[in-house]
């Protein structure tokens, strides 16, 4: 069992995450009702919500350090929280502000915080080769820091995942690959595009350990990772697990979820990570009103990077032009070194 | 000409329009069928085969696994097995995960074979913007697949083409890639301006590949455009006319083949040319279709105005994506340049 310090962070972080997205999806939807507009409204553009996936990126996080590299894929919020990414910035960067992480050109998909090592991507998978080569990068420079690489069961068949299983394989790399199952890939069930029920199973053909957490306990999530992190940081190499976790929400909002049947929904909103969370924390002492005033705490934080957010100015139009590149071709500025090109005697 | 002229009454959307022509072609051929991500119980992400499943079943409205080598891989290889497959990006953004099967494969593959093998299958994909959907889920990359040789492109601007060009695409024996615009297809959840829901003939009908269609007459300035901004064109040269400025608007409707003898015509008549594209600016069909006037009719040209996005990357928040994808108020200006 974690020790009680590890318990309430992570408690911290999954009740975070899971005010953030509830908070995250009304903002959203301002602006947006009646007629669902994707366009219009304070918060631009797609949103995937992870609310259901906290025990995944709190058990794991919280064996990770700042030197540590996440990779997570379009659904990052419950990740980044975990890692510590900045939430007023990060909240700033989803509502299209100029004092975002990213300063508005990045958005809810593509948030990067190199303070802490967080990146996200909105393509499946293709944050698995970026966690393998910060992995190389550790090795090479013969650090103890390791490489995580969240991505959703859905990306499991896609290659960018499964050749980096084996280039972390082939070279021992410090990567975990952290699988979040929640059973949906948009409107694909599990069973019809993976002919596999465990998915920690595709380690298998790589030589590499594979663990599968099959409850969203975000306790038994972290030792799983302690495991798993703890062995690439000791560079015995990678390993894959596979988490339980459930999509509360649809696949992005708007998503009228007309595929799902309602007791899968239904079974999702049962299946509450936190309340098991809570009721560790009671198990190890602490009574309800400390476990209600760090949810109160966490609220609070929640509230006020949105506010934050809100406040602060959008973007200067002109702004879409910069940052391209970090040395800009702004025409000939280096003198061309002469040379006698005109060859040898012989 | 002696053809009787029929007045069709039925207004589809654009999406309507491209699965009415997917259903008939699926109807007329055992052979044809549909794959690509949440195709089927979804509809498409973008209505792109809504209500198919519920006619052809699974087996010929196939969801797929998130694996786009291996079934726009698989598309090619029953292509070429004879079968006419219709695999769906559902962001053409994703293209990058697979383009060694679509420019190595797909598109090569009969020129490799000294003509002796067929590829008769259909790309479609989601493009564009205006909806903030940032860098990797925004883009048209008209130009990346009209650069490479070996595709056919299409892309319709209203339900009347979608339903033409998929019929044509579905019955060419070349890999066709037809590229349509989400903020045209009349989706719920992203409202379409008025233009693209047009009266659509029940009956199939084909659109040849390689012929423009000249959306509106005018004799000052030739704007040139495709997509959604065939719209924004129109628009445009409706506000230009009341300054007095006539402008003729042609939709290019296929860029692979390109119809360049309406483009040069149009600019022999007026003498102006503006291009208008949402793609990148360098390299791309602004230039080239200045290029292609240049070749044919340099001494027809007295100004050349190019829009299209500059060479950056997509930005998320919404000042600063309307500033990069050219709007109404760009064209005029655009136009306007060219009446000194």
């Amino acid at each position: 069992m974690p020790p009680i310090t590890d318990l309430r962070e992570m408690y911290i972080d999954m009740v975070t995450a899971r005010h953030y997205e509830e908070r995250l999806q009304e903002e959203y939807l301002e602006g947006k009702q009646p007629a669902f507009d994707i366009s219009a409204g304070p918060i631009p553009g797609e949103l995937h919500l992870a609310a259901g996936h906290e025990a995944s990126g709190a058990g794991v996080c919280q064996h990770l350090r700042d030197d540590d590299t996440v990779t997570a894929p379009h659904r990052p919020h419950h990740v980044a929280i975990a890692k510590g990414v900045d939430l007023k910035r990060m909240t700033a960067e989803i509502f299209g502000r100029e004092s975002g992480l990213c300063k508005g050109k990045g958005g809810h998909m593509h948030l990067f915080d190199p303070d802490v090592n967080f990146a996200c991507s909105g393509i499946i998978a293709e944050g698995c080769p970026p966690a393998a080569g910060a992995g190389l990068a550790a090795k090479k420079r013969n650090s103890d820091s390791v490489a995580v690489a969240f991505l959703g069961e859905g990306a499991i068949d896609q290659g960018a995942f499964l050749e980096s299983l084996n280039f972390a394989a082939v070279h021992d790399l410090p990567v975990v690959f952290v699988i979040e199952d929640n059973d949906w890939a948009i409107s694909m069930p599990k069973e019809r595009v993976t002919d596999l029920e465990n998915g920690a199973r595709r380690a298998d053909g790589f030589e590499m350990p594979g663990i599968r957490v099959d409850q969203d306990d975000a306790v038994a999530v972290y030792e799983a990772a302690a495991e798993a992190v703890g062995r690439a940081r000791d560079r015995n190499g990678p390993t894959l697990m596979e988490v339980q976790v459930h999509r509360r929400m649809g696949h992005f909002m708007g998503d009228a979820e007309g595929y799902r049947p309602e007791t899968d929904q239904e079974a999702a909103l049962e299946r509450d990570s936190i309340e098991r969370m809570a009721a560790h924390l009671r198990a190890h002492g602490l009574d309800d009103e400390t476990i209600d005033d760090l949810r109160e705490e966490a609220h609070e934080r929640v509230e006020a990077a949105i506010a934050w957010a809100k406040e602060q100015p959008e973007p200067d139009p002109g702004a879409a032009h910069e940052d391209v590149w970090v040395n800009p071709p702004s025409g000939v500025t280096d003198s061309e070194p002469a040379f006698d090109l005109a060859g040898g005697d012989d | 000409m002696s053809e009787q002229v029929q007045a069709v009454e039925r207004d589809l959307t654009m999406s309507r329009a491209m699965v009415e022509a997917i259903a008939d072609e699926m109807r007329a051929d055992e052979e044809v069928f549909y794959m690509g991500e949440d195709v089927a119980d979804y509809g498409g992400i973008f209505d792109s085969t809504e209500g198919l499943r519920e006619e052809f079943g699974y087996d010929r409205i196939m969801d797929v696994p998130i694996s786009e080598t291996a079934y726009l891989g698989a598309a090619v290889g029953a292509a070429q097995a004879g079968m006419r497959p219709i695999a769906e990006l559902m962001f053409v953004d994703f293209f990058g995960v697979a383009m060694d099967q679509i420019y190595n494969q797909m598109a090569k593959n009969t020129y490799m074979s000294g003509g002796s093998v067929s590829v008769p299958m259909v790309l479609t994909a989601a493009v564009g913007g205006t909806y903030n959907d940032a860098a990797q889920h925004s883009q048209t990359l008209y130009g990346t697949f009209a650069h490479l040789p070996g595709m056919k492109v299409v892309v319709p601007s209203t339900a009347y083409e979608a339903k033409g060009l998929m019929h044509n695409a579905i019955r060419d024996d070349d890999p066709v890639v037809y590229l349509f615009h989400k903020r045209l297809m009349g989706i719920g959840w992203l409202p379409a301006p008025d233009g693209p829901k047009t009266p659509v003939p029940e009956t199939d009908y084909t659109i040849p590949f390689g012929r423009a269609d000249v959306k509106r007459e005018g004799e000052d300035v030739t704007i040139v455009t495709l997509g959604l901004h065939v719209h924004r064109a129109l628009d445009a040269a409706e506000q230009l006319a009341a300054d007095g400025i006539d402008a003729e608007v042609v939709d290019l409707r296929s860029l692979v083949p390109l119809d360049t003898d309406t483009v040069v015509e149009s600019v022999e008549k007026t003498g102006n040319l503006v291009v208008v594209d949402e793609d990148y600016r360098s390299y791309g069909v602004t230039g080239e279709i200045v290029a292609s006037v240049a070749d044919e009719a340099l001494g027809a040209l007295d100004a050349v105005e190019r829009l299209a996005l500059p060479d950056v990357p997509i930005p998320y928040a919404r000042p600063m994506e309307q500033a990069v994808v050219p709007g109404v108020e760009d064209i005029t200006a655009a136009v306007e340049r060219t009446q000194g």
